[in-house]
């Protein structure tokens, strides 16, 4: 089948020792920062398969999706916009900011597709969850396949080709060190990442704990029912839910661009992948939890790559999680948008 | 097809301690849903445990049935403690329930519920099942019949009969034909063997909790919880349910009884045990309760609920 | 448009409710025979449209056949393969359909059991490669497939107890994910260790004649009936086995625990227990499966056994009606084939399949052929008023 879309920093050849401490330890600093930088991502994608856990106790298989979509929803507008390689600081971040929205645009328009054809009609039938995944794995392949045959090639200007591209991304910001702690260089898109995650969380969080619609959403989360019957209109939270979700993997896209400056139609996949493991982590349906899994996970896999092969990230994030929720059924900080039902 | 419990005039004379709460007392955070509770339940008979709604009624029965397990003190049942194992195992022990919202397995027929009790007396299992090689000898009437009047179809009940007789039949499927036998007798006996073959969901309420009944008594328990199985019941049903009861205790089994209806705990327990907050007021026959002040006291803070 | 679909649905559901209930209503003798045509027509399938023996054919039958379009699949090796999911939905149907497990790493099973005969039975498998310099022994010596069976079966069983034993504690949507990280792991393991064959695979995987070589008279490389009849035998003896299994007691304290788990454990089943019991069982089969595949393909790569293929064995489960065995088995049918024939379309194939699926779970959310029970159950859940005001 198809390769991974996942570029992987790689440390040195292939390892001569099975285990190589020295890589490790010899760099701590620096790993911790590469993992963060990593994690902030998958902590982004997290949040929105935490939200929809939260409110509907379902998996949104094709949340993966949402975010390759938005990774080329910002694509397009930036070769849209005739964007060159390293513009001026100024011209940069005006950049960076429409990216921004419009990765959050496109995949929050995804993600309320996504609600209505694939959940909608099958909410109404009270219908089993494996059902969900079901039509939510055909409707992520369908996006797969429609970026891989037609829409990739749009989005990067070369029409409607027929070919599995994989489309470079033009560098915004150049990635050069701008601090320096305990041995790590720290680059600037390093910081904007973890920095940008923190801010989206903090911002989600005041909107979930503070807003009215957030109360909203927390009481479907609790009792649908209750909800219901004290007038919270059950359709548009769940709405605001998938919209809510799709703007988080529309910044996290945006990272991704900036991070890695390559987009591809399967790149959802593996990353979708981690976010909801980062998200189990966590405890599922708990928004800081996903916050802390995203970041564990990403630190977990630059030690794992390090400390032998890159191809043993995957095993080691899987171990993780398998001990973890052994030892912690609800994962590391429990559930609780909706209330822990274990 | 039931065990009869032994329970001559003799025993009765001096009962045998079945059930024994010995100072149990069970603590959520900071507050205290059972307190110091000391009783016990002898074999064969059939003890109320009520109380006003909130007097840790539920909570009790549950740190019984093991699915609580006490902050301090001990449930012990034949001796052996209860707490802490898995329900499975307090089932095997000679514990079985009913919920107070009723927990039947909706798609199974009701035919397959209490075939899913009467199982837990089985002991063939997964291996059993899928080769069948554990043959056992079968009783006389056990063996397939010759009966038909198809002379080929003759012949071939004719050759399953003799293999029988050399070979034997699987253990699991003796087990299989006896679990059915008791559990059509046992739909019967509760009364809703009409409709053995319906799904359990499609059955109505009345038939559900007697259902409930049936599945749980063929587990062969020796002691049968049933919680608040009058719940949503007219007076009609409760008189019925009454005579149920009844029922089966003359079969020898002994019954925990939890419920807030007053009359109905009256006109059928022999014992009954009154909790108010977490803490036993009052014990005894249902005539010195009734006339209890404490107790009257308790259920007049609740008039709508002692009648 | 969802209208007229739903109007035709409707229709179909008619016609397919109605022969389930004349199926059950025929008598016993009558249901016998024809279930004898049935397996007779199975084994007779690689000639569809061909009469052996002779040189007549019977026209119209020919166009099911795969290699009947241009570069078109060999008939029967597309039959195999339909075979081999066949046996792969038995098995994952009685952790999904029966036990109500969800199992998203299904493949790692079918790899257990392909990589046991490709690391046991193979002449040039490291494995193997390591006996042979332990022992002296001459470097064509390798385990008999015979015996790579029981092998397979126990490494792949073992592999379900492994996984289950930790995680079927764990809720249903967690099981989900853990079972998902299985399956990545078993393929990962085997593409980064040396005992493995790493990423190149192992070759010389060998078949009931031994290691593959055109002097095999009958599982040989070139004519896959034979490859095709084996399967289809070993797909029947499975089905029989599982039939027991569903209506025995094994099978009821499954359904017990998927309708309520708690009220089954206070009934006297121990979930546990019944739960990995069924993890090992299809664990088992998926290894069967996956040792078949590995001796008619000589040889594997770990790239085959990714998560998509985990993902379509599921599907294949639900589309054709979780929980009834002859429903599983056409969804597997179905999903093994419908892509051969359509080879045409290739380009567009995984995007036809992604629209099917969501366009058969929104119209038909119990499956092709549902299980009576699935069915009842969902019109019972349509019924209830939703919880939407």
């Amino acid at each position: 089948m198809r390769g991974r879309g996942f570029p992987r920093p790689r440390n040195g050849a292939k390892g001569e020792k099975p285990v190589n401490f020295d890589a490790l330890f010899g760099d701590l600093a620096q790993h911790t920062v590469d993992g963060l930088s990593k994690g902030a991502i998958y902590a982004l994608v997290a949040l929105g398969y935490t939200l929809v856990y939260g409110v509907l106790r379902l998996i949104n298989f094709a949340h993966s999706e949402i975010f390759m979509v938005g990774t080329f929803a910002i694509l397009g507008t930036w070769s849209l916009l005739g964007v060159a390689d390293n513009p001026p600081i100024g011209m940069a971040i005006v950049y960076l900011l429409i990216g921004l929205v419009v990765g959050a645009l496109a995949s929050g328009a995804t993600a309320l597709t996504v609600e209505r054809v694939a959940y909608r009609r099958l909410r109404r039938m009270n219908a089993p969850p494996l059902i969900f995944l079901i039509t939510a794995i055909g409707l992520s392949l369908v996006l797969v396949e429609l970026f891989a045959l037609w829409m990739a090639g749009f989005f990067s200007g070369r029409g409607f080709t027929e070919n599995r591209l994989v489309i470079g991304i033009p560098p915004l910001l150049k990635q050069e060190t701008v601090l320096s702690v305990a041995g790590a260089d720290i680059t600037n898109v390093q910081i904007i990442m973890v920095v940008a995650a923190l801010v989206m969380l903090y911002g989600l969080d005041q909107f979930i704990n503070r807003t009215r619609y957030g109360r909203g959403v927390r009481a479907v989360a609790q009792s649908p029912d209750t909800a219901a019957l004290m007038g919270v209109h059950q359709d548009r939270v769940i709405m605001l839910v998938f919209v809510l979700g799709g703007l988080m993997a529309g910044a996290a896209a945006l990272l991704w661009n900036m991070r890695y400056g390559i987009t591809k139609f399967d790149i959802g996949f593996v990353v979708g992948l981690k976010a909801f493991t980062a998200a189990v982590l966590g405890g599922i349906g708990n928004l800081r939890g996903a916050l802390l899994g995203g970041l564990l996970l990403g630190v977990i896999e630059v030690y794992a790559a390090t400390l032998t092969r890159s191809t043993w990230e995957d095993v080691a994030a899987f171990v993780v999680l398998v001990v973890v929720l052994i030892f912690r059924p609800t994962g590391l900080l429990g559930e609780s948008l909706g209330k822990a039902r274990a | 097809m039931l065990p009869k419990q032994k329970t001559s005039p003799e025993d009765a004379a001096k009962p045998e301690v079945l059930l024994e709460v010995d100072g149990v007392t069970l603590r959520f955070g900071g507050v205290v849903a059972l307190d110091d509770l000391s009783f016990n339940l002898y074999k064969g008979e059939i003890l109320g445990l009520i109380g006003p709604n909130g007097a840790g009624k539920t909570t009790c029965f549950n740190a019984m049935t093991g699915v609580y397990r006490p902050t301090s003190g001990a449930v012990r049942f034949d001796g052996q403690q209860v707490s802490g194992r898995k329900p499975h195992r307090i089932n095997q022990m000679g514990i079985a329930r009913t919920f107070q919202n009723i927990r039947l397995f909706p798609e199974m027929t009701a035919l397959e519920n209490v075939l899913v009790g009467a199982d837990s007396q089985h002991r063939t299992s997964v291996v059993g099942a899928l080769f069948r090689l554990y043959r056992v000898k079968p009783k006389p009437e056990e063996l397939p019949t010759v009966d038909s009047a198809n002379g080929l179809v003759r012949l071939w009940q004719q050759v399953r009969r003799s293999s029988a007789q050399v070979f034997g039949i699987s253990r699991h499927t003796l087990e299989e034909r006896a679990g059915e036998r008791k559990a059509y007798e046992l739909l019967s006996f509760v009364g809703i063997d009409d409709r053995a073959n319906d799904l359990a969901r499609n059955l109505p309420y009345g038939y559900q909790r007697r259902l409930e009944i049936a599945r749980a008594l063929a587990t062969e328990p020796k002691l049968l919880c049933l919680d608040e199985p009058a719940a949503g019941f007219n007076p009609a049903e409760k008189e019925e349910l009454l005579e149920l009861i009844r029922k089966i205790r003359d079969r020898g089994f002994t019954v925990l009884l939890i419920e807030h209806d007053m009359r109905l705990v009256m006109g059928v327990t022999d014992r009954i045990v009154v909790l108010e907050f977490g803490k036993k007021i009052a014990e005894g026959a249902p005539a010195e309760v009734r006339d209890n002040p404490k107790v009257i006291a308790a259920y007049l803070g609740e008039p709508a609920d002692a009648a | 448009m969802t209208e007229a679909l739903r109007q035709i649905n409707e229709r179909r559901r008619h016609v397919l409710g109605g022969m389930g209930d004349r199926w059950r209503a025929l008598p016993r003798w009558q249901r016998w025979l024809t279930l004898l045509a049935g397996v007779a027509f199975l084994y007779y399938l690689p000639f569809l449209g061909d009469i052996p023996g002779t040189n007549l054919i019977i026209p119209g039958l020919d166009w099911f056949r795969t290699d009947s379009i241009d570069g078109g699949a060999n008939w029967a090796g597309v039959l195999f393969v339909c075979a081999l999911y066949v046996l792969v939905a038995v098995g994952l149907n009685v952790v999904i359909g029966l036990a109500g497990l969800l199992d998203l790493g299904y493949v790692g099973f079918y790899a257990v059991g392909a990589y046991s005969v490709a690391l046991f039975g193979s002449a040039e498998s490291p494995v193997v490669g390591a006996l042979q310099e332990q022992f002296g022994l001459s470097s064509d010596w390798a385990i008999a497939w015979a015996i790579c069976i029981p092998i397979a079966l126990a490494f792949s069983l073992v592999a379900g107890v492994l996984l289950g034993w930790p995680t079927l504690r764990l809720r249903g949507d967690y099981l989900a994910i853990v079972t998902l990280g299985f399956g990545e792991i078993i393929r990962i393991v085997a593409k980064n260790s040396g005992w493995a064959g790493e990423a190149q695979g192992v070759p010389g995987i060998p078949g009931p004649e031994g290691p593959p070589s055109p002097d095999n008279k009958v599982f040989g490389l070139l004519d896959i009936k034979p490859w095709y009849w084996l399967a289809l035998s070993v797909v029947l003896v499975m089905v029989l086995l599982v039939r027991r299994l569903e209506h025995s007691r094994v099978g009821r304290s499954w359904l017990a625990i998927r309708e309520d788990e708690d009220a089954a454990a206070v009934m006297g089943v121990y979930p546990f227990k019944f739960k990995l019991w069924a993890f090992a069982i299809g664990a088992a089969l998926g290894g069967f499966s996956g040792l078949l595949f590995a001796s008619r393909s000589a040889f594997i790569q770990p790239e085959t056994f990714n998560v998509q293929l985990s993902i379509l064995f599921v599907a294949m489960v639900v589309v054709g009606g979780s929980g009834n065995m002859a429903g599983v088995a056409v969804g597997a049918f179905l999903l093994a084939y419908l892509p051969e024939r359509f080879r045409d379309f290739s380009e567009y194939r995984v995007l036809a399949f992604g629209l099917a699926l969501v366009l058969i779970m929104l119209l038909r959310p119990q499956g092709l052929l549902p299980s009576r029970r699935r069915t009842r159950e969902l019109q019972d859940r349509a019924k209830e008023p939703a919880n939407v005001a």
